[in-house]
């Protein structure tokens, strides 16, 4: 009787090994996943992306779809953390999406792409900015609509040698993914360069009490600009307390601090402060209608990464559309070679999976306004 | 039992009311007034404060109606002739080996078929919850057996999963090798940990290991030589056998069933440790050390002993870890996970087997089905823990002593429960 | 390495030692009296902050002089932190006085969750920024770059709260009957001192000191947000672990120790490390002197 038992547990353990090949229907909704953060504290980068991808879809279904079928979302939180993130794509996977919108935070992409990669599902990132995830050649069905950090480095670097023509610059970092990785290419950027002299790297503590004795560093390295790495909760605490020291320096960010909320929050310690981040599309018919569309519906103003989102949806229904089918190779070659015209502009991807036509600005506080230069 | 309705009188109906006054008053400013100061506006939400009192006023009855069975029953436990009268569910199981063995080989039949069962998304889940089940009943090794509190366990898991994913990278070491190698460097991190600390106690040993653990996710984050920082490794490869190609579905099936397998070897050689000598060298030393020294136990020993045999699984599991993820970086490694472990033994029940497996399955899959109520999980979590621990301080499966008594009318003779 | 810098390194440590010294005095007296790791003490914190925050901006529509309303605010939230802290005690803690340990430290671990989440839905998750009320002192603009207003207030209410502090401790009746406590509980009993009344009354000023942390930090750095407790938490409790717990001496001077050399630290060799030197100085602190700086030896009893 045991044995018996043990035979059968047995084989249906080697029964779950055996493949079980493709059976995947091809009738009713076309399933696109919307992945990342969407609760804990990185839920304000997460969310603007589901209200993007359900913009569009609205649109899309109203219009009667995509190949003749109607497009489901389906929304999963990773609250940003790889170990969440696989067992979402998991749940993804199982769902059968032909593709996924997201992941919002590159470590959690990067857990869940295993996952994606290998059951050929087509990722588009409206935020992940880690350049590996596209240089390293290692996710082919991997896709972003926003600029990777290399890109966003070299130019701040440009911004603050060339145009400002500063020479002493201290680069200080949040040593998160995003934040440390931005701050080690500026770094490696400046010495390869040698027009400029890189006077202190630091990363500093999140959540410190406060960042007094990093603001001594600072003034006392002499430095003429400061360049930061990470988000806009530190970036506010760190201009603040610059200013209320009395220190006079210029202060160029990332995109993680091209928000709005960053002026709400630092105030008048705002004014002046540059950051880069995706070039202005605000006056293009495509994104006026984006946006009215959030506001109509949301009653406010759309957040991070809405119209990467939103483009990014758009250009995966596009590709589908275009291919006529929801084949893995058929959407590559659709999404390689043909332009859309999106919220972000008029944009395609390079082989790799960067996209091409996604411009990159400076802004400067001016008077409470992100104001884009040049 | 009584009914509960019965006992309301006036006096508790008016305590109830002062109680509902008392949280009106204290959530006043919290729950009513919501001042944005970034607009400057400030929104008045009076409807919050009745809601709180009229929930308080219900909480306090059912509160004090479990207050005063608690303390009934802790009345009851100090009379030792009315606690013999009441035979519990465990005292029964206990009698009838037969049950408590069927049931098991239940429970691990359906576990077996658990991938066949659902889909590849729960198998998923399950994989990371048996993770936590062998982590929580590695540190029971530590804090439940052996009264040690430690406060920074994840680290050794995070060694674990570093060794994996440091010697694929460079050397391209598969699974199987990494799978030892791992508990090992996490064991030898713990020696070295524990020699230096061994003659701290108590409170003094939990803020030092919590202090070992930041300090190991704060080198990692910036030794980007070594662990490539807070952008992490990835592309771990997942684990297979005999070199053959899985496929995802595949794959992780195989990682469920080596959690599996590791799950039971946990379970079975924590029982068998149970009770050896070392196994009660460590109680003695969870009761009092002084006594356990002069009945001839080296306390040194014993407590590296447990640090050894509680961070070489944590090691382990941190390398199944990697395999399942694919990708790891220092946050996964945080002074929270270590709590959250710490609250797996804890609520389950110190020191028992089922009690702490029990505690980890639930702290970890309550938040995954709970995702309906997504923002509201972790302040019904907190809420969970404090509650659990002021009913149940013992936890959910409270650890039986083996004691044997002796008793005069010998009729009924059997191992008695404290 | 000049020596402005040197005393502009030692300003910040103090002032940081400061904010850590308020919040780790509650900690280290409720150890000392029911030897518990009160791990919701730094939410008490971020209520205080929270509740300032709240009322300050509530008032600012009056008009009145921002003083006048920092004041009222600060004292607002000073009682509101004292009434969670006592209730806190009432719900999660005393049901457990007679329980293990370790079950009190997870019913702390679940408040400490609870009450974050708690602000978090009832307010926002965002950053908020924490209104400027404190106007610059005069007398301090010689030398404005080396300490500013806010490090001046901080530093001096914390040498207020010390002082008020050890006279209560030493030459009231309750305080008295604290050390009583703290020393021997049954024979507290047994003089007829009670015991829920000392306790009530520790959770009472320890709440009130991490409130008058809260608010002034958050007045330094200018944004609060429900988060910012569990950091300062582990840092103050760091700290009264290094003077040695349940000693209030101890928690100061081990606040003063660890925010310098988290100053020193940063300013001369690397803020990466930040945290790095912190802990590592407790670990080795430990080491050499296993119940911290100012802590008793604890004497094995057999």
């Amino acid at each position: 009787m045991k044995k018996i038992l043990v035979l059968c547990l047995l084989a249906a353990v080697l029964l779950s090994f055996a493949s079980l090949t493709g059976c995947k229907k091809d009738s009713g909704t076309i399933k696109i996943g919307v992945a990342g953060a969407h609760s804990g504290d990185l839920a304000s980068y997460g969310i603007p992306s589901v209200k993007a991808a359900e913009l569009v879809v609205e649109d899309w279904n109203a219009r009667g779809g995509v190949l003749g079928r109607q497009i489901e979302l389906i929304i999963e939180d990773d609250v940003c953390k790889p170990e969440v993130a696989t067992n979402t794509a998991a749940k993804l996977v199982g769902e059968d999406v032909v593709a996924v919108i997201g992941h919002i935070c590159s470590g959690a992409t990067k857990a869940a792409l295993g996952i994606y990669k290998d059951s050929k599902i087509i990722t588009i990132s409206p935020s992940a900015t880690n350049p590996p995830l596209t240089q390293s050649g290692d996710y082919p069905n991997f896709y972003r609509t926003i600029a990777p950090d290399d890109a966003q480095a070299r130019m701040e670097i440009d911004f603050a040698v060339d145009t400002l023509g500063l020479k002493k610059l201290a680069i200080l970092h949040d040593k998160g993914d995003y934040g440390k990785g931005l701050a080690e290419f500026a770094k490696a950027m400046v010495e390869s360069d040698g027009e400029a002299e890189v006077v202190l790297y630091e990363g500093i503590t999140v959540g410190a009490v406060d960042y007094s004795a990093v603001i001594n560093k600072i003034k006392n390295s002499g430095a003429e600009a400061i360049i930061f790495g990470g988000y806009h909760p530190e970036a506010s605490k760190l201009v603040g307390q610059i200013s209320k020291k009395g220190m006079d320096i210029v202060f160029i960010s990332d995109d993680g601090v091209k928000d709005d909320t960053f002026i709400k929050v630092a105030g008048e310690y705002a004014e002046g402060v540059y950051a880069t981040g995706p070039r202005d599309t605000s006056t293009e018919p495509l994104t006026i209608a984006a946006n009215k569309a959030h506001r109509d519906k949301y009653g406010e103003d759309p957040g991070a990464f809405f119209l990467n989102a939103y483009a990014a949806t758009t250009v995966i229904l596009n590709a589908i559309e275009k291919a006529g089918s929801t084949d893995y190779d058929a959407l590559t070659k659709a999404l390689q070679s043909e332009y859309v015209n999106t919220t972000l502009g008029n944009i395609s991807f390079d082989k790799k999976g960067d996209a091409i036509g996604v411009g990159f600005s400076v802004f400067q506080v001016q008077n409470g306004v992100y104001v884009e230069l040049q | 039992m009584q009914n509960p309705l019965k006992q309301i009188t006036p006096k508790d109906i008016k305590r109830s009311l002062l109680m509902a006054l008392w949280f009106m008053f204290l959530t006043f400013p919290i729950m009513v007034i919501k001042v944005n100061t970034i607009t400057d506006t400030v929104e008045w939400r009076w409807i919050n404060m009745f809601i709180v009192g009229a929930a308080t006023f219900i909480f306090s009855h059912v509160w004090k109606v479990l207050i005063d069975r608690k303390e009934g029953r802790m009345a009851a436990a100090e009379e030792p002739e009315k606690k013999a009268e009441k035979v519990t569910l465990r005292e029964r199981l206990e009698e009838k080996p037969a049950i408590v063995k069927t049931g098991s080989l239940v429970i691990l039949g359906l576990a077996v078929l658990f991938p066949i069962m659902t889909g590849m998304y729960q198998t998923s889940i399950m994989i990371t919850a048996l993770l936590y089940v062998v982590l929580a009943l590695g540190l029971n090794i530590i804090v439940g057996l052996g009264g040690l509190l430690v406060l920074g366990y994840i680290v050794f898991y995070g060694v674990g999963a570093y060794t994996y994913a440091i010697l694929n990278y460079h050397f391209g070491l598969n699974f199987w090798l990494a799978l030892p190698l791992g508990g090992i460097f996490a064991m030898a991190l713990g020696i070295l940990i524990a020699i230096p600390v061994l003659r701290l106690r108590g409170d003094y040993l939990a803020i030092v290991t919590l202090a070992f653990g930041e300090i190991f996710r704060i080198v990692m984050e910036n030794w980007n030589a070594l662990s490539f920082g807070p952008s992490g490794i990835a592309n771990i490869p997942r684990p297979t056998i005999f070199g053959l190609d899985f496929n995802l579905k595949q794959s992780t099936n195989l990682t469920y069933y080596i959690i599996l397998v590791f799950v039971v070897l946990t379970i079975f050689i924590v029982r068998r440790l149970e009770d050896s000598r070392l196994g009660r060298a460590w109680v003695a030393m969870r009761e009092d050390e002084i006594a356990g020294e002069s009945m001839g136990i080296d306390m040194g020993k014993t407590k590296l002993a447990a640090f050894a045999l509680s961070t070489f699984w944590a090691g382990v599991a941190g390398v199944i870890f990697a395999g399942k993820t694919t990708f790891i970086n220092p946050a996964s490694f945080t002074m929270w996970e270590s709590i959250l472990v710490l609250c797996m033994v804890v609520l389950g029940g110190m020191g028992s087997i089922p009690g702490v497996i029990t505690g980890a399955l639930i702290i970890t899959l309550l938040p995954e089905y709970l995702r309906a109520f997504s923002e509201y999980r972790m302040l019904i979590f907190g809420a969970i823990l404090v509650i659990m621990m002021v009913f149940k301080p013992e936890g959910m499966i409270p650890a039986i002593r083996q004691k044997y008594e002796f008793k005069l009318n010998t009729g009924k003779n059997r191992k008695g429960v404290k | 390495m000049n020596s402005t810098y040197f005393i502009e390194l030692f300003l910040g440590g103090l002032t940081r030692g400061s904010i850590y010294a308020l919040i780790a005095l509650g900690y280290t007296m409720v150890y000392g009296i029911i030897q518990l790791i009160n791990f919701a003490h730094g939410e008490i914190y971020m209520i205080g902050a929270f509740t300032a925050l709240i009322v300050s901006g509530a008032l600012a529509f009056t008009g009145l002089d921002p003083v006048i309303i920092f004041l009222i605010s600060a004292v607002v939230a000073i009682v509101f932190s004292a009434a969670y802290g006592v209730t806190m005690e009432k719900i999660a803690y005393k049901p457990l006085r007679k329980a293990p340990r370790l079950s009190a430290l997870i019913s702390a671990i679940g408040m400490s969750m609870f009450l974050q989440n708690y602000v978090l839905l009832a307010q926002t998750s965002d950053f908020q920024p924490f209104p400027d009320l404190i106007p610059d002192l005069k007398f301090l603009k010689p030398i404005e770059n080396i300490m500013n207003t806010t490090q001046f207030i901080i530093l001096a209410t914390t040498a207020v709260v010390m002082v008020l502090f050890t006279l209560l401790i030493k030459y009231t009746k309750i305080g008295k009957a604290m050390r009583a406590t703290a020393q021997d509980k049954i024979m507290a009993q047994l003089v007829g001192i009670n015991i829920n009344k000392v306790i009530m009354v520790t959770f009472l000023i320890g709440s009130s000191t991490a409130a008058i942390g809260g608010i002034l930090i958050s007045s330094h750095v200018g944004q609060i947000n429900f988060y910012i407790g569990f950091i300062a938490g582990i840092k103050a409790f760091v700290a009264a672990v290094l003077g040695g717990i349940g000693s209030v001496p101890g928690a100061v001077l081990g606040s003063f120790v660890l925010g310098l050399t988290e100053s020193f630290g940063t300013g001369y060799i690397s803020s990466d490390y930040e945290d790095v030197f912190a802990f590592g100085f407790l670990i080795i602190i430990l080491i050499f002197k296993p119940s911290g700086i100012l802590g008793k030896p604890t004497k094995k009893k057999v």
